[in-house]
Formats: structure tokens, C-alpha cells, sequence
């Protein structure tokens, strides 16, 4: 402000330079305003994906050490049984809870889109379990699943003692168990994006459709569902990444166990680097899932998003 | 003006004073774990102690995970150029911190208060780095303990066993009368400690050093091994199968509650018997795990101590580690947290049972080799071994994995974690 000077006869002298520092500071204002966010976004997450790759290429245990020792850490990564069992769990976690969020998700929206009664009502009940975090989900559910507290105990008591449902202390179906809580808190979200997607399709289309005489199911079919595509894509990037990053579920849950049978890449790299003094080699597993997820996000991305350009 | 001048001389003095007090009196930051009501209450006596001499001590607990939120803690504040005076660390980690040259050298409090006689030679061997003293040890909890309720056995027509045969004879009984023969958690710490106890005893001491302390592959993958895992795939039968992720105090109650009519665990089972008003003798008994009598697998926490520059810092930090030996501290802190003294001769008057008999066979096995340092609680091997012993002892006890199969993992796994 100190560069203006206003005269006694009124007149604004130079107001050029006035003027060009506001749309100076006016064009900088949010650059300045980003540049602290971007820098700690360059910094504490690229900055330390690159920290923890050149530490998962050393032999550092307890404390970091940056000498490089090649491939050691992998290589051990790979010939450990517990690290295969925690990929082959978050392949079946991750399919199985991203295919029926979607679906039971899909199909809840199609059916509050009937234009039915106490809606709201409705809709506020499937996304409640939303405002729940996982820890609350997970300890809830353990206590279900239980077979000595649970669901199992409850079935007996009314009469039928031979049921069983020892999911969360079965060795082979734990991991099936983190799928039910998982799906159970999320499937009303995937619902709420599924509803939003199919308010904003045009009723015209569906009008005219009906007028040449399609059948619902077929306008469901071939006209709403294609149309939904975008919210697929953002459900699937929503839901993957939940998948990926599955860790406190699984810590109420099962602990991992029974044994380690239900573990995820997350736990087991939490439990290497933190409890285990094997930072190396936990950092070696944070950057096979790293691989895993642009393995998976970038094709993914890259079609959606130049699909979108050309359309 | 007098006044003043006076006033002046008398400030100044007091600086002096103060000055001179200040060399002298330092202050301690203290990190640990000890968080829960009789442990904290522990903690508070050697800050009190403390405080007599004039030191001050800046209290750092970090509850959470037993102990891995502290460590987490430790290293970052460590790696930072930071780390604390004193922190709580234990076993083969006081190695690893030896070898980052941060720890201080205790040599000249240890020699003044005479620590190697007053330590069995296993549990000193510990608390040093390269020969010299860098933690000082503050209790002992013996870990291959076995606690039954005399009510279930009476009811079953059982004796309580000593060996692993009469064990299996009493525990056919007990399922046969309808009640769960052991209470199980299914967590791979409690496995690991069902699992080192019955080293312990079927493999004897020499077997035990060689394969959970030396962590010898030849060890690990042998005959005995093998034998030890089929007593741990016999004990198993025995176990509920809601088992897997129960909590240790769980199952404790269990057995309090006549449910289940013996658990394996360590002399901290005792704290859920007295809480729940049971009586020693009558409601339950506390016996050595079956074969393991003549030895003792201990679990001793310790303070290090880091290198720091304030002179009087350094003052406080020898008075601590003076401190947490002599007899006042021990008996205290441990008459709370219900372990014993590591140091030897001292009275048991205090002490009740099992406390009492975990005395004797402290000492009597400080001298036949006896007394081994607990794998499954962090004494005896690096934490990426004992993990990896961990996988595999968790892996058998929740599959059918066979033996010898499991014998050759172990060795296997081990050595990919050296």
C-alpha cells in the first residue's frame, strides 16, 4: 500500500503499480495460500516413499542404517510362508468385499430408487454403520462371531444345538469373517454413491425407452447401469483403497489369527518394522504393496480418465 | 542504601548456594511402560527415592501394545539425537542398543554396590554390553508356572500332574467329566510360553540353551524338537476351541471359575486369583509346568541408561541405577508388582506365596544351570528370531502342520531372520 500516494487535488498518482501489486498479490494469493500443503505433501509423502524404498534396499533392523545391500530384503520377503499368506488374504479380502459392497450396494440404491415410502428413513439406516469406525465395527462383530458369546450360542439356546459358525476361530474362513464386518460398515456408503448417481440420470431417457417399450429390467440393463459407470469407477477406487489399507479391522477382529492365518499386508508390515526390529524388511513389504496398488490404480486410471477426455 | 547492599549479599548467596546444589542434583526422564495401577504405584517409589536425593525426575510413560509404543518412541526419539536418560528395555535389545554406542557405562555404581556377586551370572550377562554394566535389572517373574483349581480335579478323579504323562492321564479324566482340561489363549505369546516351558522340560536345560537362547539350527530341527512338539500337538487336544485370540487373563479366569482346571502362565496369573478373593491352597495351587521342577525360565526387566552431557544429569542417573539395587527399592517395587528381587539374600518376609517358592528356586537353579532367560518374553533372542519362533509355534497350534515339518520350519525361518 505504501507505493500509492494519493495528491492534494484528488488525483491518483501512478496507479498502475498500484494496481499491478494487488493482481500481483492477487495472482499469487493461491500459490501462497497451497505452497505450505504442497510442500508437506512433497515432503512427508513422496519424500519418505522415497525414505522408505532406499531403506527397504538395506539391511536396517532396529534403526535405520543407509548402507545398500541389493535385493537381500526382498528376497527374504519372498520366501517368507507368512508374507504369502497375507497376499493371498488381501486378494480374497479385497475382491470379495469390493464385489459385494458393490453389488449389495447397487441393488439397495436401485430398490430405495422406487420411489418408496419413509425413504429417508431408510437410507439414514443403511449408512449409519458409516459413522462407525472400524474399531467400533470390529469389536462389535468379534463378539457376534464368537461361537462361545455370539450368534452361534444364540441359535443353540433356541433349540438347534447343531448348528455351527466358527468363522473367527477357523484357521481357513477367519479371513471371511473381516469380509462380513467390512462389507456390513461399508456397503451402505457404496449404496449413497449409487443413489446420487442415479437421481442425476435424465428421466427422459428412461421416458422414452419405456415409450419404444423396453421391459425394467432391460432399462436397467442397458440404459441406467451403463450410465453409472463413474460411480463404479469411484466406488472401485474408494473401496480398493480401504481394501489395501485394511488394518484396524483386522487387529480387532482376529488379530491376524488365529496363528497368523488372517493377516494382511498391513499388519505383517507393521508387525516386521515395529515390534520385530526388521525395519528393511518391513519397508521392503510397505513397497511391494506400494507396486501392488499403481499395479492396479494406474491402468485403471489411465483408461477411465482418457475415456472421459475423448467422450 | 544498607538494606539494599545487604539484600543484595544475601541474593547473591543464595545463588552461590543454589549453584553449588545444582551441580550435584540432576534430572532423570524416565521412559517405561509400567502405566497399570500396581505398576505405576511401583514406578512412584523410585521417583520418591529419587526425589529424597534431590534429583528431579521427568516422568515419560507410554502406555500401549506391552512395551512396542514405547519402543517405537524410544528409537524415533533416538534416531532424532534425543533419546531419554533412562528407559525400560530388556533382554537381547540392551545388545542392540549397545551396539548404537549410546549407552553410559555403569561399571563404577555397579562395582561400588558389588552387583556381581549380588547377581546370578545369567541374569548379569544380560544387563552387560562387551563386559561392562549398561542396564540395571529391577525383578524377576518366573515364567514356566502352572495353576490349577483342586475343586476340578477333585470333581474328575484327577491328580494334579507333574509329569507330561500323568498330565495326559488327568486331563482324559477331566474331558471325560465334562470340564475344559486347559484353559487355552490363543494368542502366539501364550503359545510361545506353553511351548519354551515344555522345551524346558521335555528337552531339559542343555536342549533349552541350545535351541531358544543359542538358537542353533541343529537345535531347532532335531529329534527332541520334534518330541517337543508332539507333547505341545498332545496338550493341544485338550483345549477348547474357542481358544484362538482369548486374552491370558481370559483363561485365567477359566479356571477361577471352575471351568477349565489348568492354565500355564506366568507368576503375574496370581494378580486375577487375589483380585477374584480366591485363597492359596483351597481355591487354587500353583505348580511348576510338568518335568520343568529343576529349572526356571525367568523374565527380568531392566533399565539402560543413555549416554548424556549434564554433569548433574549424569549424577541423577547414577543415583537411579544405584538405587533400583538396594534392597529398599527391590523389596518395595516388588512386593507390588507381585515378581521378586533379582537381587539374591535378600529376606523373603515380605513375599507371599508363590513369590516365596520362586525365591529358592531362583537361587538352587542360579547354581545347577537351571535358570534360563524366557524366549517368549524377550529375554533369550533377538526380536526378529523370536518372531519368526513365533510364526511357526503359532502356525502349529492352529493347523495340522505335522512335527517334524514344523521342526524343519523352525530352523529354517530362524536362520532367514539371523
Amino acid at each position: 500500500m505504501g507505493t500509492a500516494k494519493v495528491t492534494d487535488s484528488g488525483a491518483t498518482l501512478p496507479a498502475a503499480p498500484r494496481r499491478s501489486l494487488l493482481a500481483m498479490i492477487e495472482e499469487l494469493l493461491p500459490k501462497i495460500v497451497l505452497a505450505p500443503t504442497t510442500l508437506a505433501a512433497i515432503i512427508f509423502i513422496y519424500g519418505f516413499i522415497l525414505w522408505t524404498a532406499w531403506i527397504s534396499f538395506t539391511k536396517s533392523r532396529m534403526l535405520p542404517r543407509y548402507d545398500l545391500a541389493g535385493l537381500y530384503q526382498y528376497v527374504k520377503l519372498f520366501t517368507n510362508d507368512r508374507w504369502w499368506v497375507a497376499c493371498k488374504n488381501l486378494l480374497i479380502f479385497g475382491g470379495l468385499f469390493i464385489a459385494i459392497c458393490i453389488v449389495l450396494g447397487l441393488l439397495l440404491a436401485i430398490l430405495l430408487d422406487q420411489k418408496i415410502r419413509a425413504e429417508g428413513a431408510l437410507r439414514t439406516i443403511y449408512l449409519y454403520p458409516m459413522a462407525l469406525s472400524f474399531i467400533v465395527t470390529g469389536t462389535a462383530w468379534k463378539w457376534i462371531l464368537n461361537p462361545g458369546l455370539g450368534l452361534e450360542r444364540l441359535v443353540r439356546q433356541m433349540g438347534f444345538t447343531d448348528f455351527t459358525f466358527d468363522w473367527l476361530v477357523n484357521p481357513e474362513m477367519a479371513i471371511y469373517t473381516v469380509v462380513i464386518a467390512g462389507v456390513w460398515q461399508s456397503s451402505g456408503f457404496v449404496m449413497a454413491l449409487f443413489l446420487a448417481g442415479l437421481r442425476g440420470i435424465d428421466d427422459s431417457i428412461i421416458k422414452a425407452a419405456q415409450v419404444d417399450g423396453a421391459s425394467l429390467p432391460r432399462i436397467y440393463r442397458r440404459i441406467i447401469i451403463p450410465s453409472l459407470r463413474p460411480v463404479f469407477f469411484s466406488a472401485v477406487i474408494i473401496l480398493g483403497h480401504i481394501a489395501i489399507k485394511s488394518f484396524d479391522l483386522v487387529v480387532v477382529l482376529t488379530r491376524g489369527g488365529p496363528g497368523y492365518a488372517s493377516d494382511v499386508p498391513a499388519t505383517f508390515m507393521y508387525t516386521f518394522a515395529f515390534t520385530r526390529s526388521r525395519l528393511g524388511f518391513g519397508a521392503a513389504s510397505a513397497m511391494v504393496m506400494f507396486c501392488g496398488v499403481m499395479a492396479i490404480i494406474i491402468p485403471y486410471l489411465y483408461s477411465e480418465l482418457r475415456t472421459k477426455s475423448d467422450g | 542504601m544498607r538494606l539494599k547492599w545487604s539484600k543484595l549479599v544475601l541474593v547473591g548467596m543464595l545463588m552461590v548456594i543454589a549453584g553449588v546444589c545444582n551441580s550435584f542434583a540432576g534430572e532423570v526422564e524416565v521412559l517405561h511402560w509400567w502405566t497399570s495401577g500396581g505398576e505405576a504405584k511401583s514406578v512412584a517409589v523410585l521417583k520418591e527415592l529419587l526425589e529424597k536425593e534431590g534429583h528431579t525426575w521427568q516422568d515419560m510413560a507410554v502406555a500401549g501394545g506391552a512395551g512396542g509404543n514405547a519402543m517405537t518412541v524410544l528409537k524415533s526419539r533416538a534416531v532424532a539425537g534425543n533419546p531419554p536418560t533412562a528407559a525400560q528395555v530388556k533382554g537381547p535389545q540392551i545388545q542392540q542398543w549397545g551396539d548404537e554406542g549410546v549407552l553410559a557405562n555403569l561399571d563404577e555404581v555397579a562395582q561400588a554396590g558389588n552387583w556381581d556377586q549380588l547377581l546370578p551370572k545369567v541374569v548379569a550377562d544380560v544387563m552387560k554390553y562387551e563386559g561392562n554394566y549398561v542396564a540395571v535389572p529391577v525383578n524377576v517373574h518366573k515364567i514356566n508356572w502352572m495353576w490349577a483349581n483342586p475343586e476340578v480335579f477333585r470333581k474328575a478323579g484327577a491328580k494334579v500332574p507333574t509329569t507330561w504323562a500323568e498330565f495326559e492321564e488327568a486331563a482324559k479324566k477331566i474331558k471325560a467329566a465334562g470340564f475344559i482340561p486347559v484353559a487355552w489363549g490363543g494368542q502366539n505369546w501364550q503359545e510361545a510360553t506353553v511351548f519354551e516351558s515344555i522345551v524346558l522340560g521335555v528337552g531339559g536345560a542343555e536342549f533349552y540353551k541350545k535351541a531358544l537362547v543359542d538358537a542353533d539350527p541343529a537345535a531347532l530341527d532335531s529329534a527332541t524338537m520334534v518330541k517337543c512338539l508332539d507333547t505341545l500337538r498332545m496338550v493341544l487336544q485338550y483345549i477348547d476351541k474357542d481358544a484362538p485370540g482369548r486374552d491370558w487373563n481370559l483363561a485365567t479366569s477359566m479356571v477361577i471359575q471352575g471351568k477349565a482346571a489348568m492354565q500355564f502362565m506366568g507368576d503375574w496369573a496370581k494378580g486375577e486369583f487375589v483380585a477374584a478373593g480366591k485363597t492359596y491352597g483351597a481355591d487354587y495351587v500353583a505348580l511348576p509346568v510338568p518335568e520343568t521342577s529343576e529349572g526356571y525360565l525367568f523374565n527380568v526387566d531392566s533399565f539402560i541408561m543413555f549416554q548424556v552431557k549434564d554433569k548433574g544429569a549424569q549424577e541423577a542417573q547414577k543415583a537411579m541405577a544405584r538405587l533400583i539395587m538396594e534392597p529398599t527399592f527391590q523389596e518395595v517395587f516388588n512386593v507390588n508388582k507381585g515378581s521378586i528381587p533379582c537381587r539374591l539374600g535378600m529376606s523373603h518376609k515380605p513375599f507371599d506365596f508363590p513369590a516365596i517358592c520362586s525365591f529358592d528356586s531362583f537361587v538352587a537353579t542360579a547354581q545347577t544351570g537351571g535358570l534360563l532367560p524366557s524366549m517368549a518374553h524377550e529375554m533369550a533372542v533377538f526380536p526378529a528370531v523370536r518372531g519368526a519362533i513365533f510364526d511357526v509355534v503359532t502356525n502349529f497350534c492352529n493347523s495340522n502342520l505335522a512335527s517334524d515339518k514344523a521342526a524343519k520350519r523352525l530352523a529354517s525361518e530362524v536362520q532367514s531372520a539371523m
